[in-house]
């Protein structure tokens, strides 16, 4: 088995994209995708736009208290594949996702099941820092106002502290909670971003490329941030930097063209990685 | 980049990119000098365009927010006015103020006895005179006993004579006022007693035959009974169909059918509604003609299309990180409109809600079709009340034939202009105000 896919792997180095893409179809993921203690457990998921397959059969868990990295060259999918988790991907017309993606043992694709409370449940902070131009308070009391997680105003404001605390902004912004949370730097509205996800009390957080708009400092601090957040959520992390996905996450997934080539521990994958194509990739062959 | 000229390079040797660069330089800058100077031209002529037309419609129009009025000492005597001394409004109504007039017009010429001279004297004031005197007498009773020197409205033809708008050595047969009248009237003028005031009748009065007795005031409330409810109908449909059509319809063939159809709409000519309005609220619906409420109703299937297209716009520049954010917190669709996207889209709606309510204030054609021409002297209290608004106004005084409508058609006009400007000015305030929270 192994001798073939390094044949293959061989042949495709001269191969184009396009070509890679309609040899590889069915690819077999390397690794073991399963989680200890699994709270989101995806098999066989396929999403397709239109008529194209963005993703190929992709098979994922993500356990709790982990932070599960996806990493890849542009346009492989793991944001596809991140967005379908909370069913954000609804929005996109054409848009069909197949197979199964459970949250705790429940179907989230079941007809009968409301994407309104499955995304309170799986919270999601995005690519650029996207604060409703509202105020600071405003922007984290949102959440709990719609979903009416408080009874009063104390609980509300003990929340957004609260909130805004674990998300480590609370220092920086306790003395303008009634500016403009748009008036913010970026690294500080990204902070905000995620103390608004948090303040809904999510079990899992997505995060897709949370970092690519930030400095070097900001990156750091939210870097600091998703690993505190590991202890109370299960986090699942789109990003681009192969240091970032080292440095926060536990396991880490690799896909190429809608596969997900291989899956494991992160400091595996990084030291030893089993697939050719994941080896080109991080030691920047293509990407 | 160096920009000294280079010594020319031997004839062998290959151009070098800059020389080239450099010689086609002078010839792009003429190109955009050029582009620039026609530009600045198309402004200077379009402006150049609006002031004539200003000063055109002000300069006819200014006049007419002064009217002439003739001062006369009326013998307001108990006796004839009052003569149970009750006081009663009634009564005081009753009284025929206008043989007072006369009785004072008279006493200025005391030379006059012949019947036809005295009724050429008596068209010095105004038919509607004695209403004005009435208004005045019921308005401050204690006048009746008393002889005040009141300021009696004159006649238009006075009115044009005295803002020289009637050549006083013209021909006699030229013009409508004779070497009689004129000698009167220079004999009022010498005594003091002929003044323009400020024409408080041309924004009081419904309109009237009489132009100096014709104001705005009807066509002014007819105009705001229609559009307040054209808004109040308009601005929530439009919405409300480009909301769902921008972001809950299923983009398929109908809605795209529906699209295509809406863009159609806002070009089709207007009168078509005005026929569309005759046929479906008036001949089927049984809606009261000549009413504001018929009015609203074309003018909002007319400003619909305008609002719906403006409001879309506003919707799709609306970021969808914004959507995003609110979905991935777990707000529902309907939650994520209102809360968010709404608000950041009201200027963009607003200011094309305002847009197609100054198109809707300047209409007149399909007002036409379905008897907003009608002539109304009454100033309309509901939007059941037969009505005219300002552009048919505007219209109808024009075709009068009348001199003295000619300044009022201008006038009109003037407060037509301002409401208009007033609504942009709102546009672009309201606009202001709102962007500056984004």
């Amino acid at each position: 088995m192994s001798t073939t896919v390094e044949a293959m792997d061989k042949a495709m180095s001269v191969m184009t994209s396009a070509e890679l893409a309609s040899a590889q179809h069915s690819r077999e993921t390397v690794g073991d995708f399963t989680a200890a203690e699994p709270r989101m457990v995806c098999r066989n998921v396929d999403v397709w736009y239109g008529n194209k397959q963005a993703i190929k059969n992709v098979s994922l868990d993500i356990g709790k208290n982990e932070v599960v990295s996806m990493i890849g060259p542009s346009g492989c999918g793991k944001s596809t594949f991140l967005r379908s988790l909370n069913r954000m991907n609804d929005t996109i017309v054409d848009c069909r996702v197949t197979g199964s993606i459970q949250l705790d043992g429940e179907e989230i694709y079941d007809k009968k099941l409301d994407p309104v409370p499955l995304r309170a449940r799986v919270g999601m902070v995005f690519q650029k820092p996207n604060p409703f131009p509202k105020s600071i308070y405003e922007n984290v009391a949102y959440g709990p106002r719609i979903h009416g997680l408080t009874n009063n105003k104390a609980e509300l404001d003990e929340l957004v502290e609260a909130s805004l605390q674990k998300a480590g902004l609370w220092k920086e912004v306790k003395e303008r909670l009634d500016q403009p949370g748009t008036g913010l730097s970026g690294g500080q509205q990204q902070r905000l971003c995620i103390a608004r996800t948090i303040a809904v009390s999510p079990e899992v957080i997505l995060m897709d490329e949370p970092c690519s708009a930030l400095d070097p400092i900001a990156t750091a601090i939210v870097e600091e941030l998703i690993d505190e957040l590991r202890q109370n959520y299960s986090i699942a992390i789109v990003t681009h930097s192969m240091q970032q996905a080292a440095r926060v996450s536990q396991r880490t997934a690799y896909f190429h063209l809608g596969d997900l080539i291989e899956v494991g521990e992160t400091n595996h994958i990084f030291t030893n990685p089993q697939h050719k194509l994941t080896e080109d990739y991080i030691t920047g062959r293509f990407g | 980049m160096n920009n000294t000229p280079s010594p020319p390079p031997a004839s062998d040797a290959p151009r070098r990119t800059i020389d080239i660069v450099n010689a086609s330089l002078k010839r792009r800058y003429a190109r955009e000098r050029r582009f620039r100077r026609l530009g600045a031209f198309a402004v200077a002529l379009g402006l150049s365009f609006v002031v004539l037309l200003f000063t055109d419609i002000v300069s006819k129009g200014y006049t007419a927010f002064a009217q002439t009025y003739i001062q006369l000492p009326l013998n307001l005597s108990a006796e004839v006015i009052d003569p149970s001394g009750s006081r009663e409004p009634a009564t005081l109504a009753a009284a025929n103020y206008t043989k007072l007039i006369r009785d004072a017009l008279r006493q200025q010429f005391p030379d006059l006895t012949e019947r036809q001279a005295l009724r050429r004297l008596y068209a010095l004031v105004s038919v509607g005179a004695g209403d004005l005197v009435r208004e005045q007498v019921l308005a401050e009773p204690a006048l009746i006993g008393t002889t005040p020197e009141l300021w009696v409205l004159a006649d238009d033809d006075i009115d044009m004579l005295v803002k020289g708008n009637i050549d006083r050595t013209a021909a006699p047969e030229d013009r409508r006022v004779s070497d009689e009248t004129i000698g009167w009237v220079t004999q009022l003028e010498q005594q003091g007693r002929v003044a323009k005031r400020f024409n408080t009748i041309f924004l009081t009065h419904g309109t009237s035959r009489e132009p100096e007795l014709a104001g705005i005031a009807g066509a002014l409330m007819g105009s705001f009974y229609t559009l307040l409810l054209t808004l109040l109908l308009s601005f929530p449909i439009g919405v409300g169909a480009a909301l769902y059509l921008e972001e809950f319809a299923p983009k398929n063939r109908w809605t795209d059918l529906i699209e295509v159809n809406i863009n159609n709409l806002a070009a089709v000519p207007s009168i078509v509604f005005g026929l569309l309005g005759l046929a479906v609220f008036i001949g089927f619906f049984g809606i009261p003609r000549s009413t504001p409420l018929v009015a609203a109703l074309v003018m909002t299937i007319m400003t619909l299309p305008t609002i719906i297209i403006a409001s879309r716009v506003a919707l799709k520049s609306v970021p969808p990180s914004i959507r995003e954010a609110a979905l991935g917190v777990g707000a529902s669709a309907l939650q994520t409109q209102f809360h968010h996207v709404l608000p950041l889209a009201l200027p963009g709606m607003l200011t094309g809600a305002i847009i197609g309510m100054a198109r809707a204030l300047g209409e007149s054609a399909p007002l036409l079709m379905i008897g907003m021409i009608a002539f109304i002297v009454d100033i309309p209290s509901g939007f059941t009340d037969s009505a005219t608004v300002l552009p048919v106004q505007i219209f109808l005084w024009a075709d009068s034939p009348e001199r003295a409508f000619v300044e009022r058609t201008s006038a009109a006009i003037i407060v037509l202009l301002a409401f208009l400007f007033l609504m942009n000015l709102a546009a672009v305030l309201l606009r202001r105000k709102f962007e500056r929270r984004w």
